[in-house]
């Protein structure tokens, strides 16, 4: 479970960024991956999405002190993500000791953008942290980054905060309705119709009910 | 015992009645399983009772919300039981969105004799019907059944983690992510809302209600943990909504340990009154915490669980060990507290002779009465022959809920799907 730390080479072409920099990105793009994937499920697990949105929050302000708030050059970076995070004592030690870097002479207003090495094939999530090579890894980090990366352009303290802003979408009234209150009856199906003032979005594509007791759901919200 | 683990049988929640005679698991598919401890008979001084199951029934089904396009897990978060009023047993379950009251009782007399129906329960032909007779009472084989006498629906946008039995008796509280209410036995359609901390823009939300429990002896007391450490005590006299806590506990943050998985490794999984109502305890993802009430700025005991778990954070943040919730036991005397760790381990510390041991729970070491041998894990260096090396340690194995009885050295621990009942032994 634990895979040994390669032992890195101390080769010519490693890349100038100390090796605390590249721990501390590493960890910001899994942790991005995993608020992306929070964000996909249906029922995010609130407790988790909140602790990895802080995590990142706290990577982005250090970043952002540092004035290191852009991804290293990736064609001199030899290494697979993964072996990135296997070694992690780094990381796993005080924030403050002596493994911070310079801070890196980028452009401190320069967009967080992923610079993919190669536009290879797309690589289904699970087989992120499977991948061989560096350029495999950038390609599929890729799809699902971008997308987080879209929000993060621009770069506001509050662009983390975005991602909260779906969870709870057009449920701010049902919440009035739902708790605090009297509130409806047991079962679902009259608590549905003191849903019936908020607008319902409709099911979306991805739903597994039967097309039966849709039919039903929808028989109540149209006689409501 | 069964070969292959299906998730519907993984245990999510132990806990013993007020006695001790029963003990309740609730598992992912929804399904609560009660054990009964066997008279202890004359006859046979030397057999301690064992524990035997007295009833089975599927508490939550799989729910689906239409609106949110959500399905709803059936997995039993909690179970919880009301002192014994009567014959018949009284225990709270719940999922993530609905608890439910279930009355347990015992049937071994059935009438018979009917006048208009048969004994197969058929309806007979009145016109054939030519006396009349009383339907006696008689013996039948004893018979456990179980009835949900009360629903608690519609209360919670988020999902449900504690429930707490009030010593009052009448009123109880369930607490989400967000949110605690308190509710009234009798009352299933209103709640009354008594902590919110949601933020009025989600996008401020950093901090999340992760366990609440009430004063075993103050009514009008409880606590809530929250995901970044604190505890917070609240007096239902002060106000209406308890927003303003009364007590706030919260250790200092120790700089030179600090990362970015310090928050994380913070967050309070588990609180629990002691029995005495002095002390609370907290379980965070390393270790165990031990407050008194009338000190709010640190623990007066703090236990390693794991700590050579410390420098391995970030794979564990990777596989997302690291938001594991490991929940915390005290016994009966509030001398001994227990909880659970990964490899099927479980740990347990002696406050006051600050002796603690590591014991496993696996099939190999499980003979019945056998005795639990101490393990150890090694951190480093040499590791000798009955040491385990922290890269051994097998992660799925993961011992999140145990259950200690309220007077006896008796504990159960859940390893996944299969449940352990572990006595002092008998000298």
């Amino acid at each position: 479970m634990f895979a040994r730390g390669l032992k890195r080479k101390c080769a010519e072409d490693e890349e100038a960024a100390p090796a605390y920099s590249l721990q501390r990105q590493s960890l910001l793009d899994m942790s991005l991956v995993k608020l992306q994937l929070c964000h996909m499920l249906v029922e995010p697990n609130l407790c988790r999405s909140v602790l990895i949105a802080n995590t990142v929050r706290q990577i982005q302000e250090e970043m952002t002190q540092d004035g290191s708030w852009c991804v290293p050059v990736p064609q001199t970076a030899g290494r697979a993500s993964r072996d990135r995070l296997v070694s992690t004592e780094i990381l796993c030690r005080s924030a403050r000791e002596g493994a911070r870097p310079a801070p890196d002479p980028g452009d401190p207003a320069s967009e967080l953008q992923v610079v993919p090495a190669a536009q290879a094939p797309g690589v289904p999530p699970g087989g992120v942290w499977d991948g061989d090579g560096p350029r495999e890894n950038r390609a599929s980090f890729h799809k699902s980054l971008d997308q987080i990366f879209e929000t993060l352009e621009s770069q506001s303290p509050g662009a983390v905060e975005e991602l909260f802003s779906d969870v709870d979408g057009s449920y701010y009234d049902l919440d009035a309705v739902l708790t605090g209150m009297v509130g409806g009856a047991k079962s679902g199906q009259d608590g549905l119709e003191a849903f019936a003032s908020t607008a319902a979005p409709p099911p979306s594509a991805g739903c597994k009910s039967d097309l039966g007791e849709l039919d039903h759901v929808v028989e109540i919200l149209v006689e409501t | 015992m069964e070969t292959g683990t299906t998730e519907a049988d993984i245990i999510s929640t132990v806990e013993f009645n007020h006695t001790g005679e029963l003990l309740a698991t609730g598992d992912k598919g929804g399904r609560v399983v009660i054990f009964q401890r066997e008279q202890e008979s004359k006859n046979q001084v030397h057999r301690r009772g064992e524990y035997n199951v007295y009833s089975t029934f599927q508490s939550h089904e799989p729910e689906f919300d239409y609106l949110k396009s959500l399905e709803i897990e059936e997995k039993i978060n909690k179970i919880r039981w009301l002192p014994q009023q009567n014959a018949a047993y009284f225990l709270l379950s719940t999922n993530d969105k609905t608890v439910k009251l279930w009355k347990v009782s015992e049937r071994d007399k059935r009438p018979e004799g009917y006048n208009l129906k048969d004994e197969e329960g058929r309806l007979r032909d009145p016109a054939t019907i030519t006396t009349l007779r009383v339907p006696v009472l008689r013996p039948m084989d004893l018979m456990v059944e179980a009835t949900p006498r009360r629903v608690f629906a519609n209360a919670h946008t988020y999902h449900i983690n504690s429930i707490s039995v009030n010593s009052d008796y009448e009123t109880y509280m369930s607490a989400d992510d967000l949110r605690i209410n308190l509710w009234n036995f009798e009352i299933t359609n209103q709640s009354f809302n008594i902590v919110d901390i949601k933020p009025a823009n989600m996008e401020e939300l950093t901090e999340v209600i992760t366990a609440a429990e009430f004063h075993p002896h103050h009514c009008n007391t409880f606590v809530y943990s929250s995901s970044k450490g604190t505890i917070r005590l609240c007096d239902m006299r002060a106000s209406a909504l308890c927003d303003r806590h009364t007590k706030f506990f919260e250790e200092p943050e120790d700089p030179s340990n600090r990362s970015f998985f310090s928050e994380i490794i913070s967050s309070i999984s588990d609180v629990k009154f002691s029995h005495s109502g002095r002390y609370i305890m907290t379980r965070d993802y390393l270790t165990v915490k031990v407050w008194d009430l009338n000190m709010e700025n640190r623990p007066i005991e703090t236990y390693q669980v794991h700590d050579y778990l410390r420098s391995k954070l970030c794979s564990l943040y990777e596989n997302d060990c690291i938001f594991d919730k490991f929940e915390c036991v005290w016994n009966g005397s509030d001398s001994v507290i227990m909880t659970g760790s990964y490899n099927n381990f479980f740990r347990m510390f002696d406050r006051n002779t600050k002796r603690d041991v590591t014991l496993e729970a696996s099939r190999e070491n499980s003979k019945p009465r056998a005795i639990l041998k101490p393990r150890k894990v090694c951190v480093g260096g040499k590791r000798r022959k009955d040491e385990i090396s922290v890269d051994s340690l097998d992660f799925s194995k993961k011992i999140l809920h145990t259950a200690w009885h309220p007077s006896e050295n008796i504990i159960a621990v859940a390893a996944t799907n299969n449940l352990y009942i572990f006595q002092d032994k008998v000298n």
